[in-house]
């Protein structure tokens, strides 16, 4: 069943037009991968779907998105509300400078939790499903900058679950991080699609095709072809994508 | 020796004697009137109303006026200059119109203080009719500084990383919200740093002072801030030149106090400002 449908998306940055008629259908608790090359449009595609994008001056954006029976770009849509449904991990790790527990209190904080009891539970479970429990567990109160990237983004992600969204959007990841930290946060997403729709744009091939259930390919702006991962990656029905996952340009 | 390391030495040499051109007058002009004022300094000094036409007696209402008419300034002008400096970091769409203000805001700066003595008295003392009172002063100052506080202020929000913001909002936390709790905090230090150097202009200005709130001689303490009040730049000005027979230690007194009344709202900021730090680190 999808959980995002995009019908015919255009987007524009003044006159650069960045998504030329992206039609997608994300499915629920499936991984898709967005591949592509920079600057194809997959980062920009990625935050049109919780409308980070809206940040920038100058972007219009044409064309239907909805999240389930919710539209994502009408005029009264709530995005704070939208935001909630839809999580965001980061491609830096991004914690803020406070301490481990307050980082993953501060989306249910704002959303009005206050009952302290409430919120540990909350942090604990976060944490527990981000895998970090274990190792900061005596250290709650210490700072979220003293822990290794690795750990922070565990902790980015913590943070977001914390919000108990339907959907995770992830921008590249584990770019910053060193290999063994990346196996985590890969073998984290497989655990983690059981319960979430789970977007990812990434550089890595591999990556995709480890922990991916779908793949999109991106090119200057259009979506040249998504399908099951396998397929993309053994038979894909454009040339272009051939080209771009046997490693012959990008 | 090689060109190169000539090179070296000279531009380390020039480089040293440009930072003792600046340090050594500062620190001579502090050792000089720590020098000729201490012997002034007593409980008595600080404490007492001036006696025979202040050439007597101590500077208390002076002391009391210049604390009143600087918290005042700092009341009036750190929410303004914060609000300010977040419309236009965080709020107003960046264009033709904000590119304006801060061109104006800088401008506002380098107007002479004097000019804001005038403005203060034509706006707040006389078409206002609040008079020539300390909120009438601390009004004035409050233009005086603002430029500053807004500078200041701005600078520290655009310091903060933009990823703290976009955590913040993709977290479903409405803007306000990020700004309040994740802006704001780490933006403080930054903040205070302005609050600083608004405080020390602030205590230091004689000219706007002398049109909106000195009194020259009123041996009390100001009643409310619609009083009139003696304040320690400017009763230091009349004391060195309107009035005859002025013992010199009671100036050089007078200028060590003020001293070390800035010296003291410096320490308070930065005590702050350290606690901000520290609480962005933890």
């Amino acid at each position: 069943m999808a959980k995002i449908s995009v019908d015919d998306l255009n987007l524009f940055y003044g006159d650069f037009q960045a998504l030329k008629n992206i039609s997608l259908n994300i499915e629920e608790k499936k991984v898709t991968a967005l591949i592509g090359p920079s600057g194809c449009g997959k980062s920009t595609f990625l935050r049109t779907l919780n409308r980070m994008n809206d940040l920038i001056s100058g972007v219009k954006i044409t064309g239907d998105l909805k999240l389930e029976e919710q539209e994502i770009y009408q005029k009264d849509v709530d995005v704070v509300s939208l935001r909630r449904r839809v999580g965001m991990v980061f491609q830096k790790p991004n914690p803020f400078p406070k301490s481990i527990y307050e980082n993953v209190a501060y989306g249910p904080r704002r959303y009005g939790i206050k009952n302290k009891l409430q919120l540990d539970s909350i942090v604990e479970k976060s944490l527990k499903k981000a895998a970090l429990w274990d190792e900061v567990k005596d250290r709650l109160n210490k700072s979220a900058l003293g822990l290794s990237g690795g750990q922070q983004q565990r902790l980015c992600i913590a943070r977001a679950l914390a919000m108990e969204p339907e959907v995770l959007l992830m921008d590249e990841p584990t770019s910053a991080l060193d290999p063994i930290a990346t196996a985590k946060i890969e073998e984290l997403i497989v655990e983690l699609k059981n319960e979430y729709t789970i977007v990812i744009v990434t550089h890595s091939m591999q990556q995709a095709a480890r922990i991916s259930d779908e793949t999109a390919f991106f090119l200057m702006g259009e979506l040249v072809e998504a399908d099951k991962t396998q397929k993309i990656f053994t038979t894909p029905r454009d040339q272009r994508t051939e080209d771009y996952v046997t490693g012959r340009f990008g | 020796m090689n060109k190169k390391q000539l090179e070296e030495k000279i531009a380390f040499s020039v480089l040293t004697v440009t930072m003792l051109l600046v340090v050594v007058p500062t620190l001579l002009i502090i050792g000089y009137i720590i020098f000729k004022g201490i012997g002034t300094i007593n409980w008595e000094f600080i404490s007492a109303m001036p006696r025979k036409g202040m050439r007597e007696g101590g500077i208390f209402p002076a002391i009391v006026g210049t604390i009143y008419l600087v918290l005042g300034t700092i009341i009036l002008a750190l929410p303004l200059g914060i609000g300010s400096a977040i419309y236009l970091t965080e709020y107003a769409k960046q264009g033709k119109i904000t590119r304006l203000i801060r061109l104006a805001i800088m401008n506002l700066a380098g107007v002479p203080s004097v000019v804001y003595g005038l403005f203060g008295l034509g706006l707040f003392v006389l078409f206002l009719q609040i008079g020539t009172s300390i909120l009438a002063g601390a009004l004035t100052l409050a233009c005086l500084i603002l430029p500053v506080v807004i500078t200041a202020s701005e600078e520290a929000l655009k310091s903060v990383p933009q990823s703290y913001r976009e955590a913040s909002l993709a977290l479903g936390a409405t803007k306000w919200q990020t700004i309040q709790k994740v802006v704001i905090p780490h933006a403080m230090p930054g903040i205070i740093t302005g609050a600083i150097l608004g405080i020390g202009r602030a205590a230091g200005e004689t000219a706007p002072i002398l049109l909106t709130v000195a009194a020259f001689f009123l041996p009390r303490l100001p009643k409310s801030v619609f009083d009139q009040a003696m304040v320690l730049p400017y009763h230091l000005y009349i004391i060195s030149t309107q009035v005859p027979n002025m013992p010199q230690e009671i100036q050089y007194g007078t200028a060590l106090v003020l001293l070390g009344l800035v010296s003291i709202f410096f320490m308070i900021a930065t005590v702050i400002r350290i606690k901000f730090k520290m609480a962005n680190r933890a």
